[in-house]
């Protein structure tokens, strides 16, 4: 027979645990972000050992690498802005010509940086904690991407923190397509967490065109994603059990395994 | 000074929750978060109170939830399973023998990811199970089978530093003794 403390105590949690399960999904996600919260002083210590560390690293390089690398990067920023300047005038001339055409113009992007400041605690799941929240201007759905690749998209957003759903996560559906055959496909959720280097890819048909090396991209339907992104390259492609489809594994762009520094894409 | 241990004990999982979401080199090489929740578990039943167990899990479970993309609330419902049962059965279990130890750290390193991925298949949230979870939780039983021996080692030392021990008896006492008899 149970106590009548013990029994207090399992009638307690188990309240307790039926009332955060049922709560309207508004309000666990914010509930959620206010648990997360007892971990934010943990979070600024890390961030600050991590600018002393890198402040310190700075420090030891000698003054002729600083130069040399200070020349290059003036070097690379001026051909960056040549480069940026011909790009604006290409998307303002196909901005021009899909107005002309009638069809919706293409959305703009500004990439804003964050840093990955955690990965998801559990082995369940694929995402990470960003440092960029509701502050500074975070919202549902926005993509994450680095320069290799995307990355995923925020799934909840705190007031100085996001989580970051990651490409192949349950809730991180991606739709794509194929570069060189223009095949149409799905990156699908709930994808394996040991390697997330790797996602497997289906098409909607059977597609023998689909080889090893042949690059994957978003393919903007779903909405949430821009068409074009980088997602990654085919590794191998066999047709489905089936024969409806063809499966492929793709190594993503990004590195999901070392991430340090994203950009988010706002609107 | 009794309140020492319960909390250092709540301070020691709350930085066990976010460790695993930190030390990306240790993750990449065994392939799965590290925790060693398990093994606190484990400890926090055989040397505290249920109400104790039902707080630190609170922390552990919680924090873990926020933390992840996991429901808030699914995870704290196994490790508080897992103390409640050890908790009421531990004046039968060998608890102060090590190798007892190890197999209930490693016991609940397996059970406890393994019935939290149950409770969100059970809960539609499409966990990521396939065969690698095989080898995750081989590796989180090793790990907190090794954890919960050398947790016990390490507060029962840090227990005895803290709290108060019993009265020395002095040296004069015996001296004092009223001798009776005939003798």
């Amino acid at each position: 027979m149970l106590k009548r403390a013990h029994s207090i105590v399992v009638v307690v949690v188990g309240l307790l645990v039926l009332l955060l399960l049922n709560l309207p999904p508004g309000v666990a996600s914010r509930l959620k972000l206010a648990v997360g919260g007892v971990f934010l002083p943990l979070l600024g210590l890390r961030s600050a050992a991590h600018s002393v560390v890198e402040t310190a690293s700075y420090e030891m390089l000698p003054r002729s690498t600083l130069v040399s690398e200070l020349r290059r990067l003036e070097q690379e920023n001026a051909a960056l802005r040549v480069e940026s300047a011909l790009g604006a005038e290409a998307i303002a001339e196909n901005q021009r010509l899909r107005g002309q055409l009638g069809s919706v113009p293409r959305g703009t992007w500004r990439p804003r940086l964050a840093r990955v400041v955690g990965r998801d605690a559990t082995t369940w799941w694929r995402t990470c904690l960003i440092d960029y929240g509701a502050r500074d201007g975070a919202a549902v759905n926005q993509p994450v991407v680095t320069a290799q690749g995307l990355v995923g998209r925020i799934a909840t957003v705190g007031h100085s923190h996001s989580h970051v759903a990651l490409v192949g996560d349950a809730s991180c559906g991606v739709a794509v397509l194929v570069s060189e055959t223009r095949d149409h496909g799905i990156v699908a959720g709930g994808q394996s967490t040991t390697d997330v280097g790797v996602v497997e890819m289906t098409t909607f048909q059977q597609t023998p065109g689909v080889l090893a090396g042949h690059a994957v991209l978003t393919s903007g339907e779903g909405g949430i994603f821009p068409k074009g992104l980088m997602v990654g390259t085919v590794m191998d492609a066999r047709p489905a059990r089936s024969g409806l489809y063809t499966s492929a594994r793709v190594r993503l762009g990004a590195n999901l395994n070392r991430l340090e520094e994203v950009w988010v894409l706002a609107p | 000074m009794n309140w020492i241990s319960p909390v250092t004990i709540l301070v020691v999982g709350w930085l066990a929750v976010f460790l695993q979401t930190q030390l990306e080199v240790v993750r990449s090489a065994a392939g799965v978060p590290v925790s060693v929740v398990p093994a606190l578990v484990v400890y926090c039943a055989f040397t505290h109170g249920l109400g104790m167990v039902a707080m630190f899990t609170a922390v552990t479970g919680l924090g873990a939830d926020a933390m992840s993309g996991s429901r808030l609330g699914l995870g704290w419902v196994t490790p508080f399973v897992a103390g409640f049962v050890l908790n009421t059965r531990r004046h039968l279990l060998l608890r102060e023998q090590r190798y007892a130890q190890f197999w209930l750290g490693l016991g609940c390193g397996i059970a406890m990811p393994l019935g939290h991925a149950a409770l969100l298949h059970a809960a539609h949230g499409e966990p990521a199970v396939g065969w690698e979870t095989a080898w995750q939780l081989m590796v989180l039983g090793l790990i907190n089978g090794a954890a919960c021996p050398a947790f016990f080692k390490a507060w029962d030392g840090f227990r005895r530093m803290m709290e108060y021990g019993p009265e020395p008896t002095s040296f004069q006492a015996g001296q004092r003794e009223m001798k009776r008899g005939r003798g």
